[in-house]
């Protein structure tokens, strides 16, 4: 089988400052499916082309940021393995209880030295809303705002981005799809990496400082998708960090935005095919405002700075 | 602008405000550079001000850069103060920003950095 070990990302949990704004911002803007809300506040959401139950959770809290996102791997007796395996390498590895989020199984959560949280899980219950199988429609019913297919990837900022990039490679069995150097030529400032055939799941850049939360991005179906969205930005009036434009790295078409309490999103699309034999992508300095703003070619201090 | 308020920030100029607008939108609606822009909505801390006079309103901003104390001092984040008078402020400087911040207050390196 060519996939196995980690699937993909399959959830993030976000802090909001406050959970009614977000709620217009995530289900009206993006367009969202509201699946439950937890007697903690939490609120569980999905896209509309997912199978399972949720794949954003919302948490009400006085910081924004990212609590944690979750991977999805191939079986529970896989879990095990990455647990056994976390433990053996050094890693602050704990266990989360099936039912902690409703409709996700048990969790093994794992701290990076960025001081980022990620957890890893193999069940999650099927939505009843998911993507049709028998004779499939393209959609139950049509999606809504943003028109969001799925949630894509984070991007996070720390310290030790080369001992969590070790970590995601040797010991998840992630690929480095493509890096940006610093101006010594050798010193990567920001990894890229994939689990499967997308040419990122997530990615670090190098920053003084833990845990610091730079995106998450949900995947659109089209450039014209793209173009869509930031009329719906305008429109209403939501904070635009840069965008539509598209990447160097990764060819993705894209829009940073912001959530009302300051957290970054991105909608993207496109983007190549990664397959695991590909030697991995490299920018030198001088070439990092077209790694990242491919039209602009220079960075804006915003998106290289601006982080919950 | 029917009920403005003038906002005048140290060494930045003025701008008018209007109570239900928040400061920073305003000062960039208006083309003014006085405060960093940030995310505009509460997260980021990049808009941190001290408001030396004048009545106003906050809305949600992160703990994380405004603490109750430095509330009650008069900071806030400038997007997320609506004014009910004239306002004066200063920005706050590099220091006070990052006082908040997760880690060492220097400047970031590589993609991080503060040029």
């Amino acid at each position: 089988m060519a996939m196995s070990g980690v699937l993909r990302p399959g959830l993030v949990q976000i802090r909001v400052l406050d959970m009614a704004a977000a709620l217009i911002h995530y289900r009206d803007r993006l367009g969202l499916d509201v699946v439950t809300t937890g007697a903690d506040g939490r609120v569980y959401f999905k896209a509309y082309d997912e199978f399972d139950h949720h794949s954003i959770v919302l948490r009400e809290a006085e910081e924004p940021g990212m609590d944690y996102m979750a991977f999805k791997v191939e079986s529970e007796k896989a879990l095990d393995e990455f647990a056994r395996k976390l433990r053996d390498y050094g890693a602050e590895v704990s266990d989360v209880p099936a039912g902690e989020q409703p409709g996700v199984g048990r969790r093994v959560s794992f701290m990076t030295p960025t001081g980022h949280r990620f957890d890893l899980y193999a069940t999650a219950d099927l939505s009843k809303d998911g993507p049709m199988v028998d004779n499939p429609d393209i959609w139950r019913s049509e999606p809504r705002g943003m028109r969001i297919i799925r949630f894509d990837h984070c991007l996070v900022y720390g310290d030790d981005i080369d001992g969590t990039a070790k970590m995601f490679v040797d010991v998840l069995g992630f690929k480095l799809s493509e890096m940006a150097l610093a101006p010594d030529g050798t010193t990567p400032i920001a990894i890229f990496l994939t689990c499967g055939m997308k040419a990122h799941d997530v990615a670090f850049v190098r920053y003084e400082g833990k845990g610091k939360f730079h995106h998450a991005s949900f995947r659109l179906e089209s450039w014209n998708d793209v173009g869509h969205a930031a009329d719906i930005m305008t429109r209403y009036d939501m904070s635009v960090d840069i965008g539509p434009t598209r990447h160097g790295i990764t060819r993705g078409h894209t829009i940073y935005f912001f959530d009302p309490s300051g957290n970054r999103n991105e909608v993207f699309s496109g983007g190549y095919e990664y397959y695991p034999d590909e030697p991995v992508r490299k920018w030198t300095y001088d070439s990092a405002g077209k790694a990242i703003f491919y039209y602009e070619r220079a960075l804006n201090e915003r998106f290289m700075t601006v982080v919950t | 602008m029917d009920g403005a308020h003038n906002i005048e920030v140290d060494d930045g100029g003025s701008f008018p405000c209007a109570p239900e607008r928040n400061v920073l939108l305003a000062m960039e609606r208006c083309g003014v550079a006085a405060i960093p822009i940030g995310c505009r909505n509460g997260g980021c801390g990049f808009c941190l001000v001290q408001v030396t006079s004048g009545k106003y309103r906050t809305g949600p901003m992160s703990r994380r850069h405004v603490s109750k104390d430095s509330s009650e001092a008069g900071y806030a984040l400038a997007c997320r103060v609506y004014p009910d008078s004239d306002l004066s402020m200063r920005r706050a400087t590099q220091a006070e920003r990052l006082e908040g911040s997760i880690g060492p207050a220097e400047p970031p390196s590589g993609y991080g950095n503060r040029k």
